[in-house]
Order: C-alpha cells, then structure tokens, then sequence
C-alpha cells in the first residue's frame, strides 16, 4: 500500500506544480504545442509519400518483348535465364493471342482494328510482364535482360520513376529528421521547465532530503510534472490532427492533385497519428524532466 | 561500541581547509551533549558529518552501529529518518502550516492520513503548539517557528537530535524556553542529544556535558557540570 499512496501523493504533488507555477506550465505546454504539431504534419506528410511511393512501386513493372521468330522453346529458356537475374520478384508471360485479347478488352479502337486479323496473323510480340523488388535498381535489372538472348525490346518506366522514388526517399528522409529534431526540441524546453520547478522548490527539495526523504519520493513529482506536460501539451495536436486531416481529406477528395497519387484514408489512421503524438509527449515529457532531474537534482 | 563514535575522523575541504582533524569522540544513547566553540572551528561540518551531509575525508563514524562515512548515497535517507536535525533558521515551508510542515515528513515516508495525525498532534504537543496547529510560520514567533522545527525532528521519534545553533537567531528567553523543550525530550524520549551552540549561558546553566572544538581539533571533554567558560574560550 505505502508506494502506492506515494504514487498518488507524487502524482497529486505534480499537479498541484503544474497549477501553482500556471504561466510556466502554460508557456511549456504551447511550446509543445506547437513542436507536436509540427511533428504531427511532418508524420502525416511523410506516412503520405511512404503510401505513394509504395503505390508505384506496386504498379511499376518491366516489360520484355521477345524476338518474333523465337520458338516455344526459346521462350521457355529465356524465362530460366531472366529467372537467375538479381533483383526479379514475379515474372509473368503472356503469348501474342492474350496480348491481343487484353488489348481488345481495353480499348475499343483496338478491338475494331484487331478483330479484322486473319486468324494467324498477329503482328504483336508475346513479353514477360517483370516485378522487381528494388525499384532503385530496375534500370541495372532491365539492362542484364536487355544482354540476353531473344529478347528484343526492354520497357520500364526510364528514369522518371526512379527520380520520382528518390525525391520521395528524400522527402521521407527530410521529414524524419525535421520529426527527430523537433522531439529534441521539446524535450529541452520540458526540461528547461521542469529545471526552473526544481528552482522554486529547492527549499522544499533540501528539507526532504535532510528528513530522511526516499530519493524517488523526491523525484517522483517531477518526472509526474514533466509527464503532465508532455499529454496535456498533445490535446491540441491530436485534435488538430483528427479534423484537420479529415477536412483536408475531404476536401481534396482523397488523392492529392491527381488519381495517381491517393492520400492515406483518414480512419483508423488519424487515430494511430494521436496515438503516437500522446505517447511522443509523454514519453518527450517524462525524458526532458528526468534529465532536469538528473542534473539539478544531485541527492 | 558507543551509540555514537567518531573515530580518526578528518575532514578536509577541496580548497584545502582543514575542518576536522584527527576527532575522536564517543557519545552514549539517550546523552546530552553541548559542541561549542568559535565560528569556523569546526562543530558544523562536526554535525553534519552525523547526518551525511559532509563525507568525512578520512575516519569512521558511527552512528547506531552503522558507519556513515560508507554509507551509500542511495541509503542515506535511511539513515535521516533515525536522525531528528534542528536548524537554526527552522527551514520552514512557508506555504504550509504548523500541522503541514510537520505532517509533510511523514507523508514523505509513506504513511496513512490515519497514522500521521496522532504523531503530528502529539510531537506538536511535545513542544507546547497544541493551539497552533493551522497557524502558518509566518504568524508565529521565531520561537514557535522553531519549536516547530523540533516538532518535525521528533515526530518520527528518531533516537538522535541533531541541533545546530537552534536558539542562535532567538532572545535569551525565549531561547530557556525551546532548552526547556529539548531537555524534556531528552529526558522523556530518551532521545540522544547533540547541540551546536555558541550560547555560553546556555551552556553554563544546563550543565551537560560539553566538548570543545578548537581549529577542528577536539580541545576539550567536559563531564555534566565541569565546564567553565573560561576553559573554552
């Protein structure tokens, strides 16, 4: 029973502090505020591009045309040897009669055009349709099977894509780092105010410690504090995250300037967002005010 | 081994005052003992070497059987809560009354509101503040802001009260009057005494025994009554 009455004194102690010193805990909380937030944007925008790239990357295949008068045999070759190229996920093979079948089913003019075909006489060349793992090196992938034998022509997306992906990678990179940053942001200001609550309590500090006091007893109401501000700092943001997002959202309805690019559907994932911006307060909370702790509070 | 003994101590500053040197001292439980002598000689870092707050450079000393000078950080509080301290300026909380600023120790140590009240009432009844309970200190006198201090150093019946100046910032009457009140505890509670006082008629009139410090050396050993202030100063 004893530690749990002084949990509830320590925790009862933490937020008669966060009253008592109000413009502090005020001054502390905005600028948690505002770093979530921030924080907020940055994880959202960066779960987004993960979301589009990932997108591409499914969509994104090469095609390669084998040489005309290869036979069945030739193409079945071909398959084992694009099968030991590094790189390949899933190799499709579609004959001359399904390409032609599918290009009828897309598009009426060509269905018009290809159903006048004598039977056995089909210009198209039958492909491998290739997913690659790592769509960074398609292009080195496309130019191994481009060497091989009975292939004619290699298709991928040609640069566009693989830059589009690296600003991306960049883009990701760029917002994790910003995210990082702005935690350690606030962890120093929490830590800043948890400092000056060590301060104006010194007095109170030092006749604990002289009365006999439990090192953790004494600490425990600080770490509580910095704890408080850390969840009471990331109300605003989880709302912030919740609406805004949905309206944006809505709004744009649901992709992001074109089809290509779709946005992350809002529910559960605003949900996990706050989750995460409660427990990157609490956690940023508790952390600044154990390092105040540490260092101004030398028992 | 004595309840309290110092063995060997020194106790040297990082700037290289000597504080202490070379101090042997026994005190039996439930004694009352005067350490007197000039400002800077020695009889603070003396006293607070018992409660941990100075390290000695080199020595033991005992306090209970355990020795403080190796006692870890971690467990000091262990040892603060057998110690009652009485501070010269009372290190009062301001914002808390009478009852608060006693009953706040032991809400520290974990104990029930059921447990605390009893103690708190009777140690503040130990020093004559029955009547004072919700005064805040600074609607008291300087006497009863530090019979309050005693009252926080006694309430969790600790066997030793550690004194340092307590009457230095008080009237000669009012000063009999808080003696008055750590005689009757010594006497009543069997609590072990060690006072630090400057205060020669205190000392005179008491008639306890007195060690003199001198430079941080031990100059002198008084049994109850033989010491003259003449001897000391």
């Amino acid at each position: 029973m004893k530690p749990i009455r002084i949990l509830i004194r320590s925790v009862s102690s933490a937020f008669k502090s966060v009253v008592r010193n109000l413009s502090l805990s005020i001054a502390s909380i905005s600028c948690i505020i505002i770093t979530l937030i921030l924080v907020a944007f940055a994880i959202l925008l960066s779960a987004n591009v993960n979301n589009f790239t990932k997108d591409i990357e499914g969509d994104l295949t090469v095609v390669v045309f084998v040489n005309k008068d290869a036979t069945d045999e030739n193409i079945e070759d071909l398959k084992k040897n694009i099968d030991v190229v590094p790189n390949i996920k899933e190799i499709t093979y579609k004959s001359k009669d399904q390409m032609k079948e599918e290009m009828q089913k897309e598009n009426e003019a060509f269905d018009k055009i290809m159903s006048e075909w004598k039977e056995g006489e089909n210009p198209l060349q039958p492909c491998f349709i290739i997913l690659v793992n790592d769509i960074e090196s398609i292009g080195e992938t496309a130019n191994t099977i481009k060497n091989l034998e009975h292939v004619d022509i290699v298709k991928y997306g040609e640069g566009m894509v693989e830059r589009l992906v690296s600003i991306f990678d960049i883009v990701k990179k760029v917002t994790i780092v910003a995210v990082v940053a702005l935690v350690f942001v606030t962890a120093f200001l929490i830590s800043n105010t948890i400092k000056i609550t060590i301060y104006s309590r010194k007095n109170e500090i030092d006749i604990m410690r002289l009365v006999g006091t439990s090192n953790m007893v004494i600490k425990l109401p600080f770490l509580f504090e910095g704890l408080f501000l850390g969840i009471l700092g990331s109300i605003i943001p989880v709302l912030v995250t919740i609406y805004g997002y949905v309206f944006f959202y809505d709004k744009m309805g649901g992709v992001l300037f074109t089809d290509i690019i779709s946005l992350i559907e809002p529910y559960n994932f605003v949900f996990q967002i706050s989750g995460a911006l409660v427990i990157i307060g609490a956690i940023v909370g508790m952390y600044g005010s154990y390092k105040s702790v540490r260092k101004y509070l030398k028992i | 081994m004595s309840f309290i003994e110092l063995q060997n101590v020194y106790k040297i500053y990082k700037n290289g005052v000597t504080a202490v040197a070379d101090m042997n001292l026994k005190i039996n439980k439930g004694d009352f003992v005067f350490v007197i002598g000039h400002t800077a000689c020695g009889k603070s870092t003396l006293i607070k070497m018992l409660y941990r707050e100075e390290k000695p450079t080199k020595g033991s000393v005992y306090v209970g059987g355990i020795n403080v000078a190796k006692l870890k950080n971690s467990k000091v509080y262990k040892l603060r809560r057998k110690i009652g301290i009485v501070f010269q300026d009372y290190k009062l909380l301001p914002k808390l009354t009478a009852y608060e600023n006693v009953a706040f120790v032991l809400q520290s140590y974990g104990y029930k509101e059921s447990e605390i009240k009893p103690k708190v009432i009777e140690a503040l009844s130990r020093v004559g503040l029955k009547e004072k309970l919700r005064s805040f200190p600074d609607e008291m006198s300087g006497g009863e802001q530090q019979r309050v201090c005693i009252a926080r150093a006694i309430v969790n019946k600790p066997k030793v009260l550690v004194c340092d100046e307590p009457t230095g910032n008080l009237d000669p009457d009012t000063s009999k009057e808080i003696m008055n009140v750590l005689s009757n505890i010594n006497k009543e509670m069997g609590t072990t005494i060690i006072m630090a006082t400057h205060d020669r008629d205190i000392v005179n009139r008491m008639k306890k025994r007195v060690v003199v410090i001198k430079n941080g050396v031990l100059a002198g050993d008084y049994e109850k009554g033989s010491y003259k202030v003449d001897e000391a100063h």
